[in-house]
């Protein structure tokens, strides 16, 4: 019996079969890079906020230190949101009749709160605590990026749990001298492995292991 | 309550109905003729019982009826991994819709789940003093409850009061709580709560009732105000009392009444026969070596008992076999929690209590006879002179619910043994105003029916559902003019009532209250009233001359009086800090004895052959005040382990003679479903239905009959559960009513009631270990005869180090008297769901500590002593045990997991990662100890608003198909560590204290490092008594026991 199928469809099958596997493939890359792309963890994507609050007048202009408003970064899970008091408490002065700050001035009279527009969103089963990070000489750069260059305030790293474990299986790589922990500007010097190495031992880091336990994060 | 959905909580009776086609639901389904007639034959049989009993020799322990008949059927069912009907779809939705809600949810979370929408943040317009955002605070107030205040440290994130920890500066705490005061926060955040004044059932303002309120007042001015009356509980606050005292001066004639359905006149009637006034009594059970308890529950229930218990305890910790330990000895009619602990404890019937007491006072000296049977003569012989032996140094407490007369005899043989100013002493009344509460509310319900009464005030009482049933008080109330009912739901009174204000919880107001030793603590709020609640202050207030005026006035004046040469604003910023206002304890009065036991009349002889009707109220709902709180309705009884119902509880001989029985039936694959007798109790001229339970070690011939239940109006949780026993209540019998025998009937109908103790079964192992004192000297390493722990390097996995913390917990049994505390203070802290009673028959409630309840009968060479006249069946010994995750070094539970979502910490901890869990629940089926819960539904409530805000910010709020557990509190020690690592120190001992840890009034339970030698922990588990459970499996459980050891009297043991 004759062949049904000419030869050159052996390279027809060859072909759908090896672009089936080779597909298959693509659309996983195509999924975890979906996963991992900013449409997805909301990386660089600016938040239209009720009052146009610029980190980059408010911190790299004038320098207002991160804890005049964020007071808790050193002592709670939470680095605290202001109240509109603390805007209040230079907007009574400075630009006091600024229409723009008219929201600002309805909070504080009417009593009720300026809703703000959460840009660092963690899952709720994600316990994150900013005091020990900082307080181990994490810089606020570290994971928020130039905030003294953001007019607004957009999340500059992409907070999946692969960039957390980062850290945490090499924390050497992210501890600062403790004074420069707030300073935006700060650069790894060329030797931080061996300073990380030095601060970690100094402030008795746990180990990796400890460090990626689940319970570290998840509870 | 929490995540309950509504086709649970079907009314009471439909339930009734619902369940017992289920039960025959089980039986039609059971696929053949011939397993239909076996499931019927494997009714229990109690005569059986008996006879495997007495078969047994040597040490035995039983969690239930069912499992020491060795009943097939029973074992069938707990051996089928899926049990018959396991598979079968009982929902109301068919397979058919569900494929269709199933398609129709992912073509819809296709279309909505691409994105998160955004989240806001929304701080502080003005941030409160003192407050680090994050942060939890504590605050201290206390929980006013019957006769006694219970001091308390509420946690509060931001504002929210989330949970609640005892106040250790305070007398009635000394940093324990209960299970009512622990589920007290709950309430707070019920959703059925009332929210606003109402007038005839509609809507109306406070300042409508401020109106109203003028009427009776002027009236009062004109006329007189002979018509005005309130109603109270018992009230130990200072100020409220004085604020009712400026309303019965400024309306001349008026009266204040007091009713509490479930206090008894008892212990006040007792001190005025025994002292010829009303005298308050303090026991310090940390002085006594011996202690009687005359049907006395002191350890769980009444006045000071959380203190009591945490005194008691302090005599029985044991560092080695060299220590000594107290001994208690109790006689009760039915087994209560401090009954289940005692080292001898003799059934008898209620009314033979008072005949032994008399004897006891005879043996003492007093003179008088008491008539016993020649077994409780011998048991009581021993026990009189083992309290001569100790003068000065024992101690005898009368049980609430015991008539005057044995209250004075208990006085009377404490006078005698030298007990008074020793273990215990005498103060002025806590009560702002003791009175006979019977005659009070008799007076009362005599003058509204005689037209007497044109103004009735209810302060937070539900007299319509609780005053005893031939006092008719409904129909009364409508005789009086007008009526306000201050209460926090819209319960059966307020359907009588035409005013109704919703009434603030204690967490919502100010106030104060004195504990049971006279303490004052000042009530602070810890968050503004959720609705338009009022407290009993600004209602008292309206019908004075300052209708205006706060509960913050009041209570900050009256506390200001007390400051004495202080600087009152110092005194009262001090007395909110501390949470008690220093030395304000009454100081110990001298009372002379007025009384002979001699000259009381004769006793009235029990009848013989009459049954007894106990009303006890019950250990979780009280009177029926908590009956809306989910927390307190899914917890197990201590005793009995029902949850969610009352029945009638009978002793077995009872059951045996009236042919009742009981029998354990599978629903959707689990036994937690008991199927019962149904049996109408006729007595007092009334009737009720109930499900009768079979209770080991309940005196012969009694009944008891659990008060709080059967409420009409208690809200979405609580309304029609269980059966009201007030119906069959009256004012001459409050506390036992006594009946022949056929005041009981069987109906023939069943009833499936829910217990927990017939599934998460480790059967036939050792389990537990106890021992006697005696034996523990000779062989202080009892407790690990038997244990097969193979040796360390036995294990087909890596050794582990753990250089830095092991975190472990060790749980002395010889403390623990199954008090519930620790459930309820985990529930609370770790956000866990209420499943409702559906659900926990099918095995699946969710709490992450579990008490198990066993029964043992005694080694046979020394025999029970208090057991001549009885078998194990009617008096065994009881023994509890907490069972949260061991969190085993070798973990059965983390190999099987395909997901790695419950994996091993560098600290020891078995980690469970909700966010991984896909539900397989292969764990649980591993997991030898039976602690893993498995999220069936989705058991959370997470649309209701009010209940949100009881949530723990720190805990994950688990959704359906994960599987959850006892984490040994990880966020508790993640926080410490947190502040310990940045100050670049250790974290020290007894700075992470667990939920359970901290709630355990009797600190049994201790949590630390066990690396550390020197910590509390270490040192427990180095003592000899250290075990854990199924070692032989090579788990090597974090959690261990410590054995529990029992002081028996040996001239009983001799018999």
């Amino acid at each position: 019996m004759a062949q049904i199928f000419h030869r050159s469809t052996n390279f027809i099958s060859r072909f759908s079969l090896f672009s089936a596997v080779f597909l298959a493939g693509l659309g996983l890359v195509g999924v975890l890079g979906l996963a991992r792309s900013p449409y997805s963890t909301n990386q660089n994507v600016s938040r239209a906020q009720p009052v146009q609050f610029s980190h980059k007048h408010h911190v790299g202009d004038d320098g207002i230190d991160c804890r005049y408003c964020h007071t808790s970064v050193e002592t709670s899970a939470v680095a605290g949101i202001p109240p509109t008091k603390t805007c209040m408490n230079c907007h009574s002065v400075l630009y006091a009749d600024s229409a723009y700050l008219e929201p600002i001035r309805e909070s504080y009279r009417t009593n009720d709160s300026i809703q703000w527009v959460k840009v660092h969103r963690l899952p709720d089963f994600v316990y994150f605590n900013h005091s020990i990070h900082v307080n181990k000489g994490v810089g606020c750069s570290t994971c928020h990026g130039s905030i003294n260059q953001m007019p607004l305030v957009f999340q500059a790293s992409p907070l999946l749990m692969e960039w957390c474990l980062g850290c945490h299986r090499n924390p050497e790589q992210a501890l600062r001298p403790l004074d420069q922990v707030f300073n935006m500007d700060w650069k790894a010097p060329a030797d931080q492995a061996e300073i990380g190495k030095r601060f970690a031992a100094e402030r008795k880091i746990r180990t990796t292991e400890e460090l990626t336990n689940c319970s570290t994060c998840h509870r | 309550m929490d995540g309950m959905r509504k086709d649970d909580f079907i009314d009471g009776h439909m339930h009734r109905h619902q369940a017992r086609e289920g039960s025959l639901h089980a039986d039609d389904h059971s696929g053949s003729h011939e397993e239909d007639s076996t499931a019927h034959a494997h009714r229990l049989d109690l005569g059986q019982v008996r006879a495997k009993l007495r078969e047994k020799s040597g040490k035995q322990y039983w969690r239930t009826l069912e499992e020491l008949a060795d009943d097939p059927h029973f074992e069938d069912l707990l051996h089928r991994e899926f049990p018959r009907q396991a598979s079968e779809w009982d929902e109301t939705v068919d397979r058919r819709n569900f494929l269709k809600l199933a398609a129709a949810s992912l073509a819809l979370a296709g279309i909505s789940g691409c994105r998160q929408p955004d989240e806001l943040i929304v701080p502080y317009v003005k941030q409160p003093d003192g407050m680090t955002l994050g942060k939890p605070q504590f605050y201290a107030t206390a929980m006013p409850f019957g006769g006694d205040a219970v001091g308390l440290l509420v946690e509060s994130h931001e504002g929210r009061p989330t949970h609640i920890t005892g106040n250790p500066d305070h007398p009635s705490s000394l940093g324990g709580t209960d299970v009512i005061t622990q589920a007290s926060v709950l309430n707070l955040y019920d959703p059925d709560r009332s929210q606003t004044v109402s007038y005839l059932g509609e809507i109306r303002t406070w300042s409508d009732f401020l109106k109203a309120a003028e009427t009776p007042v002027l009236k009062a001015k004109t006329q007189g105000g002979a018509g005005f009356r309130i109603l109270t509980g018992t009230v130990t606050s200072p100020a409220l009392a004085a604020q009712i005292g400026n309303v019965l001066r400024q309306i001349p004639g008026a009266k204040w009444h007091q009713w509490e359905p479930a206090g008894s006149d008892g212990p006040r009637e007792g001190s005025k026969l025994a002292f010829g006034r009303y005298v308050n009594t303090v026991y310090r059970p940390e002085k006594a070596d011996v202690i009687l308890s005359l049907d006395s529950d002191f350890l769980a229930s009444g006045p000071g008992h959380i203190g009591y218990m945490n005194a008691f305890y302090r005599r029985r910790k044991l560092s080695g076999p060299g220590d000594t330990m107290n001994r208690l000895y109790v006689v009760e009619p039915t087994p209560s929690v401090t009954g289940s602990s005692a080292d001898h404890r003799l059934p008898l019937r209620a009314s033979e209590i008072e005949q032994f007491a008399r004897g006891l006072a005879a043996l003492v000296g007093l003179g008088g006879s008491g008539t016993l049977s020649p077994a409780a003569q011998k048991w009581l012989d021993a026990a009189a002179s083992d309290l001569a032996k100790h003068r000065g140094t024992s101690l005898v407490i009368a049980g609430e619910f015991q008539p005057a007369e044995v209250h004075a005899l208990a006085h009377a043989i404490n006078a005698a043994l030298g007990n008074a100013g020793a273990t215990l002493y005498y103060t002025d009344p806590v009560e702002a105003n003791p009175v006979n509460q019977l005659e009070s509310f008799s007076e009362l319900c005599a003058d509204m029916d005689a037209g007497k009464v044109d103004t009735l005030l209810i302060l937070g009482s539900n007299p319509v559902y609780d005053a005893p049933h031939n006092f008719d008080f409904t129909s009364k109330l409508k005789k009086a003019g007008m009526s306000v009912l201050l209460s926090s739901h819209f319960d059966e009174t307020a359907e009588y009532c035409q005013w109704h204000i919703a009434e603030s919880h204690f967490l919502e107001t100010w106030g104060d209250a004195r504990a049971f030793d006279g303490t004052v603590t000042v009530i602070q709020p810890l968050i503004a009233p959720l609705y338009r609640t009022r407290s009993a202050f600004e209602v008292l207030a309206a019908f004075t001359d300052k209708p205006g005026q706060t509960a913050y006035d009041v209570a900050r004046d009256h506390l200001k009086a007390l400051a004495g040469a202080a600087d009152p604003e110092k005194f009262w910023r001090k007395t909110l800090n501390d949470g008690v206002v220093a030395n304000s304890a009454f100081p110990p009065i001298s009372v002379a004895l007025k009384f002979t036991p001699a000259s009381l009349p004769p006793a009235k002889t029990p009848p013989a052959g009459q049954l007894e009707f106990l009303f006890r109220p019950d250990s979780n709902v009280h009177d029926g005040r908590y009956a809306n709180n989910g927390w307190l309705q899914e917890l197990a009884r201590p005793v009995t382990k029902l949850t969610w119902d009352n029945a009638a509880l009978v002793s077995p001989r009872l059951a045996e003679r009236l042919q009742l029985t009981q029998h354990a039936a599978a629903r959707g694959g689990e036994h937690g479903q008991i199927v019962t007798n149904v049996i109408d109790i006729s007595i007092s001229n009334s009737k009720v239905t109930a499900a009768a339970w079979i209770l080991p070690g309940q005196a012969d011939d009694v009944v008891v009959l659990p008060l709080g239940y059967g409420r009409k109006r208690a809200g979405f949780t609580g309304s029609n559960k269980g059966y009201s026993a007030y119906v069959v209540r009256t004012s001459t019998a409050l506390w036992t009513a006594t009946a022949s025998a056929d005041a009981i009937k069987k109906t023939g109908e069943e009833y499936p009631l829910a217990c927990t103790q017939y599934h998460f079964n480790m059967e036939g192992r050792k389990i537990l270990s106890t021992g006697t004192l005696a034996e523990y000297r000779k062989n202080p390493d009892f407790a690990r005869e038997g244990d097969e722990t193979p040796p360390k390097e036995m294990s087909l996995y890596k050794e582990f180090a753990y250089p830095g913390y092991a975190w472990g917990m060790a749980i002395d049994l010889n403390s623990c008297n199954g008090c519930n505390a620790c459930v309820i203070a985990c529930q609370s802290e770790n956000n866990i769901a209420v499943v409702g009673k559906d659900q926990v028959m099918r095995g699946r409630e969710m709490h992450w500590i579990r008490i198990d309840r066993y029964y043992a009968k005694l080694n046979t060479e020394t025999g029970d002593p208090s057991a001549t006249d009885y078998d194990a069946l009617d008096n065994p010994q009881t023994y509890f045990q907490p069972v949260p995750c061991q969190q085993c070094e070798n973990a059965p539970c983390e190999e099987v997991c395909p997901v790695g979502a419950t994996v091993h910490s560098a600290e020891g901890l078995n980690d469970m990662v909700y966010n991984r869990c896909i539900g397989t629940r292969y764990c649980s089926n591993n997991c030898p100890y039976k602690v893993r819960r498995f999220n069936f539904l989705r058991f959370q409530d997470w649309e209701t608003p009010s209940l949100k805000l009881l949530r723990n910010p720190e805990v994950t709020v688990r959704s359906r198909g994960v599987m959850e557990k006892c984490t040994y509190c990880v966020q508790r020690i993640n926080n410490v560590r947190i502040e310990a690592e940045k100050l670049n120190r250790p974290i020290r001992d007894g700075e992470i204290v667990t939920a359970c840890e901290s709630a355990c009034p009797a600190q049994a339970i201790v949590f630390g490092n066990a690396n550390d030698p020197k910590s509390r922990v270490a040192k427990l588990k180095a003592q000899t008594r250290n075990y854990p459970i199924l070692g032989e499996l090579n788990t090597r459980p974090r959690t261990t026991y410590l054995a529990a050891v029992r002081n028996p009297n040996p001239e009983l043991e001799k018999a």
